[in-house]
């Protein structure tokens, strides 16, 4: 009887700290509307969105540049850091001696540990003066920085759950290839690697989740000027314009508003990653 | 033991309970965070000759101090920039306590010491982009300020007659920042207030004059914002907050502002 209700107690225990995550969720989707949506409404959501300029004193809040900018920054580190992260988890996974694994994902906790003002800092004092000078440009803060340093900043997580995903895959399935006279390399490309192929895409996904969330890091390498972006030009991404300007948007002006505005277009960004992704795993998995 | 703690935790009480305002003996101040450096020393000089008053502030921004000593919820607002032609009509009141001087700063491995103010607006405008159309190296200029919002960006950008024209290639969030930037980089030029300037930069003279305290308070260089101390159209709220700010006023003041890297008004 006691033990009924101990279990009772426990599930419920279970069941609310389940619904902390969704109640926090929701609550802070519901303030990012509420704070958020007065300057778009005011501004126009076109006019907002698509506006080239962005300058407070004049109160333009267009965001175009800051949106372009954060979509290239995340679509080039993604390219460079997903293949990257993808084929260190390969050959963490199935080809490397064990002694050598060791190390390598030693390396690699390590830098998921790292914090981003400590990645930022190195970029700052090596990666951009190096792109000043063998590019002789005026300074080195630029898109290209930024992507950089997100590439980096994406490989932990992304090797972390590459690395769980194949190592999932049942030693039936890589069996029956080798037998059927595959080499170790093609069993790896072509059935390990397609039959996890969810678990690569949630690492995918979390890189690009990574990347367009990423403030500290970038902010020290992207120069922030609200440029529309081009590769060897400073930028201002979604995250570093809340970070840069939210010091002195005085409470209550559109300015402040026009700030929130952004946050929400970026918790709607990545929501929207978030179900293209859920959609094309189960279309995938449809296919099949 | 326990009785002795008794009347010290009163004492802490009443002391914390002055932050709220409408204690006598506390002068409430709000506005600029520029100002917060210059003010935690004027509050801790006042305070060692008048140990019965504590100034407080609340770091809100310019725009904000100002429409609350209109508001009347605090004694004295606080503002970086001249108060505008509305804020004037509602009765605010600004007395100059002091000058926040912008110096522009080049990397110290820039031999360039010097440049008028043409020149600077040219830079920073975009029409001059290498160093050797000034006379320096051949290396194109890196042109780094603040965000749109800072007091040091608009005074900056009204003084080179730039206001929305200047064409940056880097912005910064702080003071420090900018320093930072310019100081790891021998392209960059780039402004701060002169309380964050330390050694790893050099301040450029302006039309001749030395971004220093002495040609600040002759009027000979020509970049600066004020530190103003605003009041309601019925002056001091009261006999302390008067009290207070004529103190500031006053050149007894004079000390703990420049100790604070700001350029005390009355010399």
């Amino acid at each position: 009887m006691t033990r009924r209700w101990a279990e009772r107690v426990m599930g419920l225990l279970f069941l609310l700290c389940g619904l902390t995550a969704v109640a926090l969720l929701a609550l802070i989707a519901a303030y990012l509307f509420l704070s958020g949506l007065p300057a778009i409404r005011e501004l126009g959501l076109g006019p907002f969105l698509l506006g080239r300029t962005w300058d407070p004193d004049t109160l333009q809040f267009g965001i175009l540049p800051l949106l372009l900018a954060s979509l290239w920054a995340t679509a080039g580190a993604v390219v460079l850091g997903v293949p990257a992260g993808f084929f260190t988890a390969l050959f963490l996974a199935k080809a490397a001696p064990p002694r050598l694994a060791g190390l390598v994902r030693g390396a690699v906790d390590l830098l998921a540990g790292m914090p981003s003002v400590v990645v930022g800092l190195v970029g700052m004092t090596v990666l951009v003066p190096l792109l000043r000078e063998r590019l002789s440009l005026p300074a080195g803060d630029t898109l290209l920085a930024a992507i950089l340093m997100l590439a980096v900043m994406l490989l932990p997580p992304v090797i972390a759950v590459s690395q769980d995903a194949l190592a999932a895959v049942p030693a039936a399935y890589e069996e029956a290839s080798l037998a059927l006279g595959a080499t170790p390399e093609e069993t790896w490309l072509r059935v390990t690697a397609p039959a996890a192929r969810s678990g690569l895409a949630a690492a995918a996904a979390l890189g690009v989740g990574r990347a367009l969330g990423e403030a500290t890091a970038v902010l020290m390498v992207a120069g922030n000027v609200a440029n529309m972006p081009s590769l060897l030009s400073s930028v201002r991404l979604l995250t570093t314009g809340i970070a840069i300007e939210m010091n002195y948007a005085a409470p209550g002006s559109l300015h402040r508003q026009a700030l929130f505005s952004i946050a929400l277009v970026l918790f709607v960004l990545v929501v929207l990653v978030n179900i293209l992704l859920t959609l094309a795993l189960r279309r995938g998995r449809g296919a099949r | 033991m326990k009785k002795r703690l008794i009347p010290l935790l009163g004492a802490l009480l009443i002391l914390t309970a002055g932050c709220g305002g409408g204690a006598r003996d506390a002068v409430s101040t709000d506005g600029s965070t520029s100002m917060a450096v210059v003010m935690a020393a004027l509050g801790e000089a006042y305070r060692e000759k008048h140990p019965g008053v504590v100034v407080n502030y609340s770091g809100t921004g310019s725009g904000a101090g100002v429409e609350a000593v209109l508001a009347g919820t605090c004694d004295i607002g606080l503002s970086s920039r001249e108060l505008t032609e509305a804020e004037r009509a509602a009765g605010a009141a600004g007395h100059l306590a002091a000058l926040d001087g912008v110096a522009v700063v080049v990397h110290p491995d820039n031999p360039i010491r010097e440049l008028t103010l043409p020149q600077l607006t040219a830079v920073f405008t975009g029409l001059i982009t290498q160093w050797s159309q000034l006379g320096g190296p051949a290396a194109p200029i890196a042109v780094y300020g603040r965000e749109a919002g800072s007091g040091t960006r608009s005074a900056f950008e009204a003084a080179v007659s730039a206001g929305g024209r200047c064409v940056y290639t880097n912005e910064y969030g702080s003071a420090g920042d900018v320093a930072g930037g310019v100081a790891a980089n021998p392209n960059a030029i780039g402004y701060l207030s002169l309380a964050a300037v330390d050694g790893s930069v050099v301040p450029l003279s302006l039309g001749g004059a030395a971004c220093t305290l002495e040609n600040l308070q002759a009027g000979l260089y020509p970049i600066w914002r004020p530190f103003l101390l605003v009041t309601g159209p019925e002056g001091p709220r009261s006999a302390a907050a008067g009290a207070f700010l004529n103190y500031a006023l006053s050149p007894a003041a004079a000390g703990p502002i420049a100790r604070a890297g700001a350029t005390p008004a009355a010399p």
